[in-house]
């Protein structure tokens, strides 16, 4: 069949309104799922089909292309077919231009790895599209290098672009690179820096991994960006996205040499442990003969006094005092059974750690690490959990003033808090004698990693304490009551809460927490959150409440994400912690006002974990009021 | 019922400074007097009377700086001592002269102590590592003519020798080099060809130091680990593991094997000596007396095996000498 291209015109375009209308009116699927795989077997061989394609999607009127560009880069299963079918449309069609390069990379993020791929792919194979792909590269490290695009967009978004990004640059050639290489120096080091201040775990990993990608494709020879950071599916797949080709991983040599060694060593073993044995079945007379006259003749002395050599801790809390603030390297095997030793004699002696409380949480404080002993950050936390345990109302009043003194470093402020959250913890869930914690608690037990980020835990029990709460019946206690002791932390909760809570809109000149330090403003909500809740049954609970309530409103605006979810924890916790009849007596005004502030959280902010937060406060709210309604008065 | 160890038989002080290595020299004939030689941190050599059991003499050679080997060269009147001031002296001490006859300058800034081996009447070989990281040079003395330089292939990544013996299986036969490096492995080397014959991998950390039975072709080693480890040579020179042995407390500085064959000390990181039968490797006896890191131990040469003596030298500045087995 030959048809002149030019005698079609008209069936062509009338095609082209009847697919754009039948497109905007959303009807996308069932008309492409037909044409399109129609079209790509037309097209595969037929270049005669593939002008008519391409007249075909050129005709389609301006206000219907978006609609069917959209569809065509949706269903095509291949870059190749894609472009087959369009051709270069958009270097033809502003519209289809624009929707390509920018609405679907930069506006929209809901599209799938295998969309971009096409996307990216149909930019690349053709040389007049392949400016247009230096161009979306631009844009796309120009939005990823953003600190504003960094701090308020949400993470799905980020990492859609990264994953663009990556792709990007798997198609991109060499003299390509070359021209471009400066700008994405400079972008890298700009955007690196912005993903690296975020307080959100999964944005710091994926700015680290498109930073690696960057600078592996731009120093090809040369010392390479590595960066630290776990491995998961995402960063996994993210890297999947850098290479276009599969090749062969050559195996690295000093693996092989390593191997031969062993395997080397490996034979002589064996070979060593036949050996003995023949030798013991072949001569046994020999050997007899042997033992009788030359080793019994050498008795062998007692050696029962022949033990492990244990280095002595001390015995007393002072000459631990003594050690740890020793001269230097003096006795380090000492220093290090001290560091050992000195949480069990913490606890065991509190009549004398309270003597010298303040003096030990001091050294513990600024205590460095000397040699390398295994989990020393713990065993130190443990210690001065122990020791604001012991003594809690001068050590925590120490603590919570050196938080917001001069000179420390952030994980030496960090430090501050979570030792203060595990004191808190210890102290208002009672132990057994002898037993550290119950595993079967009334209570879900906080499980606090020291170090770790412990905003999703803070999220897992109250979520539990909500579903606990709106459950109506009541489960039979089927297990062992546990004997109950008075909730200590009752006569502490205050010295504990409110110095945090005083100073923070006070900036040092070395720690500023409505400022830089955001990570820290963020680790203090969610601190302040947990020691809220630990507060229920408390006397000082409605102050706390109250005062919290004040601090939530200040900050109720903060940029950094982690901050607010945090801020929101701190609602649940006070919702869950002050007594109904409380809150709604003396906060009422205050619970309006935070109510349509949650409302806001939950249709506007971008970050998905905060809407969930703010929708469970709202929720808490509900069953509170309902609550005290059912009360008959 | 096992008797408790026995006590030191007498205890030499007076070094003021940790000792780092001894040597006796007993075997001549009467009147000669029994001597022993002891290296010190502070850089003397004291030679002590054990008929007196006090110092005769104090060498001072090499200027201050730790001496870890001394070795006699036929008789107590030609010493050799090795030092942290990288050098090795040759001594006479011939009719009371303390002086200092040769030196040998090694540029070696370990610890490895050096090997003698008398290959003719007045010839010697000696072992000791050299300047560069992984080699052992073995020269010839008195002429300090270099015999060959062993060294490890690249990439074998072997790291410092770390005690050295040299040994043949009798006169005559080729001189060959048991080397114990860094990395744990023993290696043994043909000295005239330069070549290693076998290499074994012993331990997971540095070998200390090894002693070596040329009649039963077995060698044992020691670490800074808990494991005492035996090899064997077999006829056609290749290392093999014969058995290992736990410690109790890790780290064993120095380990020798008396020259009867019929048991072996180790000095120990947790003050210890122990005593093992050779034979089959039995613990006989534990001696605890010092105070501090035991970091040399040494058996006597007395020709009546009724007066056969054990020293030990340690960080606390003493040495134990004891009588221990010695009736068998």
């Amino acid at each position: 069949v030959c048809f002149i291209p030019g005698g079609l015109d008209c069936c062509i375009s009338f095609v082209s309104h009847v697919l754009g209308k039948v497109c905007i009116h959303g009807r996308q699927n069932e008309i492409l799922d037909i044409l399109v795989p129609c079209l790509m077997d037309l097209t595969k061989s037929d270049c005669i089909w593939q002008r008519i394609c391409w007249r075909l999607v050129e005709c389609v009127p301006d206000r219907w292309m978006e609609a069917v560009v959209l569809g065509f880069v949706q269903r095509a299963p291949g870059a190749d077919v894609l472009s087959r079918l369009l051709g270069n449309l958009v270097v033809k069609n502003k519209k289809a231009q624009f929707v390509v390069t920018q609405k679907m990379l930069l506006l929209q993020y809901g599209h799938t790895t295998a969309v971009l791929q096409n996307l990216v792919g149909y930019l690349s194979l053709d040389s007049l599209r392949r400016t247009l792909l230096l161009r979306v590269l631009q844009e796309l490290l120009e939005t990823w290098s953003s600190s504003s695009a960094v701090k308020h967009s949400p993470p799905e978004q980020q990492l859609y672009i990264s994953k663009a990004i990556l792709i990007c640059l798997s198609h991109l050639k060499e003299p390509e690179i070359e021209s471009c290489r400066q700008e994405l120096l400079t972008s890298m080091m700009e955007g690196v820096k912005c993903h690296l201040d975020s307080s959100l775990p999964q944005l710091r990993r994926l700015g680290m991994v498109v930073a690696e990608s960057i600078s592996l494709k731009i120093n090809t020879e040369g010392p390479v960006l590595k960066f630290e950071y776990e491995e998961d599916n995402e960063t996994r797949e993210l890297k999947s996205l850098l290479v276009q080709t599969p090749f062969c991983v050559v195996p690295s040599l000093p693996d092989d040499d390593r191997s031969e060694k062993a395997e080397a060593a490996l034979p002589l073993v064996p070979d060593s442990n036949e050996k003995p044995h023949t030798a013991a079945t072949v001569m046994p007379d020999e050997e007899l003969d042997a033992e009788l006259d030359s080793d019994d003749d050498l008795i062998p002395y007692d050696l029962s006094e022949d033990k492990e050599l244990k280095i002595k801790a001390p015995v007393y809390i002072r000459d631990c005092i003594e050690v740890l603030t020793g001269s230097g390297s003096e006795d380090l095997d000492k220093w290090e059974a001290t560091i050992k030793a000195l949480e069990s004699l913490v606890r065991k002696n509190p009549a004398a750690v309270r003597e010298v409380s303040v003096e030990l949480a001091k050294i513990l404080l600024h205590l460095e690490e000397k040699t390398c002993i295994e989990g020393f950050v713990e065993l130190r936390q443990r210690a001065q959990v122990a020791v604001l345990i012991t003594d809690p109302i001068p050590v925590a009043k120490y603590l919570t003033s050196q938080f917001y003194s001069l000179n420390y470093s952030l994980c030496q402020r960090m430090d501050i808090l979570d030792v203060l959250v595990l004191a808190a913890q210890e102290l208002s869930c009672p132990k057994f004698h002898g037993k550290t914690r119950h595993s079967d608690g009334q209570k879900p037990c906080v499980q606090l990693l020291p170090g770790s980020d412990s905003s999703k835990d803070w999220r897992r029990i109250v979520d539990e304490r909500i579903k606990n709460k709106t459950r109506r019946f009541a489960v039979a206690q089927s297990h062992v009551e546990l004997a109950s002791h008075p909730n200590e932390f009752n006569s502490v909760a205050g010295h504990f809460f409110f110095p945090l809570i005083q100073h923070f809109d006070r900036p040092l000149t070395t720690f500023d927490l409505l400022g830089e330090d955001h990570l820290v403003l963020g680790r203090l909500v969610h601190t302040l959150a947990v020691l809220m809740y630990l507060a229920v049954n408390t006397v000082a609970v409605t102050a706390m409440g109250k005062a919290l309530l004040e601090f939530v409103w200040a900050l109720r605006f903060h940029t950094d994400s982690y901050v607010r979810q945090g801020l929101l924890s701190c609602i649940s916790s006070l919702l869950l912690s002050v007594p109904a009849e409380r809150v709604l007596a003396d906060m009422t005004e205050e619970l309006l006002e935070t109510q349509s502030w949650l409302g806001d959280v939950v249709e506007k902010d971008p970050d998905g974990d905060c809407r969930r937060l703010a929708l469970q406060n709202l929720l808490l709210m509900e069953n509170l009021k309902k609550k005290l309604e059912a009360v008959p008065s | 019922m096992a008797l408790p160890p026995p006590d030191p038989q007498f205890v030499l002080r007076g070094t003021s400074a940790a000792v780092h290595t001894l040597y006796f020299s007993c075997g001549g004939p009467e009147p000669d007097i029994p001597l022993l030689f002891s290296g010190s941190e502070n850089g003397l050599i004291h030679v002590w009377n054990l008929k007196t059991h006090r110092v005769d003499t104090a060498l001072d050679g090499h200027g201050r700086k730790s001496v870890y080997c001394v070795e006699t060269m036929s008789g107590k009147d030609r010493l050799l001592s090795q030092g942290r001031d990288q050098r090795i002296c040759l001594w006479d001490l011939a009719e009371g002269r303390t002086s200092v006859t040769d030196s040998v300058f090694t540029e070696h800034v370990g610890f490895c102590r050096c090997s003698l081996l008398k290959v003719a009447q007045g010839r010697w070989l000696m072992a000791m590592a050299a300047r560069s990281l992984e080699e052992v040079q073995i020269l010839e003395l008195p002429s300090k003519t270099s015999v060959c330089t062993l060294k490890p292939e690249v990439g074998a990544k072997l790291g410092m020798p770390m005690c050295l013996k040299l040994w043949q299986l009798n006169c005559g036969f080729q001189p060959v080099l048991l080397a114990g490096y860094e990395d744990g492995s023993v290696v043994l080397w043909n000295v005239s060809m330069g070549k290693v014959l076998s290499q074994l991998v012993c331990h997971q950390e540095p070998v200390m130091s090894l002693d070596f039975d040329s009649e039963k072709a077995r060698g044992i080693s020691g670490s800074s680990e808990k494991v005492l480890s035996i090899w064997s040579l077999n006829e056609q020179q290749n290392l093999q593991v014969y058995k290992t042995h736990k410690l109790v407390n890790a780290g064993i500085s120095d380990i020798t094997i008396r020259p009867d064959k019929k048991i072996l000390a180790t000095a120990g990181w947790d003050h210890r000596i122990r005593i093992f039968g050779w034979k089959k490797l039995k613990p006989l006896a534990v001696l605890d007396y010092h105070t501090g890191t035991v970091h040399c131990v040494s058996f006597s040469d007395h020709s009546n095996p009724q007066e056969r003596l054990l020293a030990a030298g340690s960080k606390d500045q003493r040495i134990s000498v004891w009588s221990i087995y010695a009736q068998t």
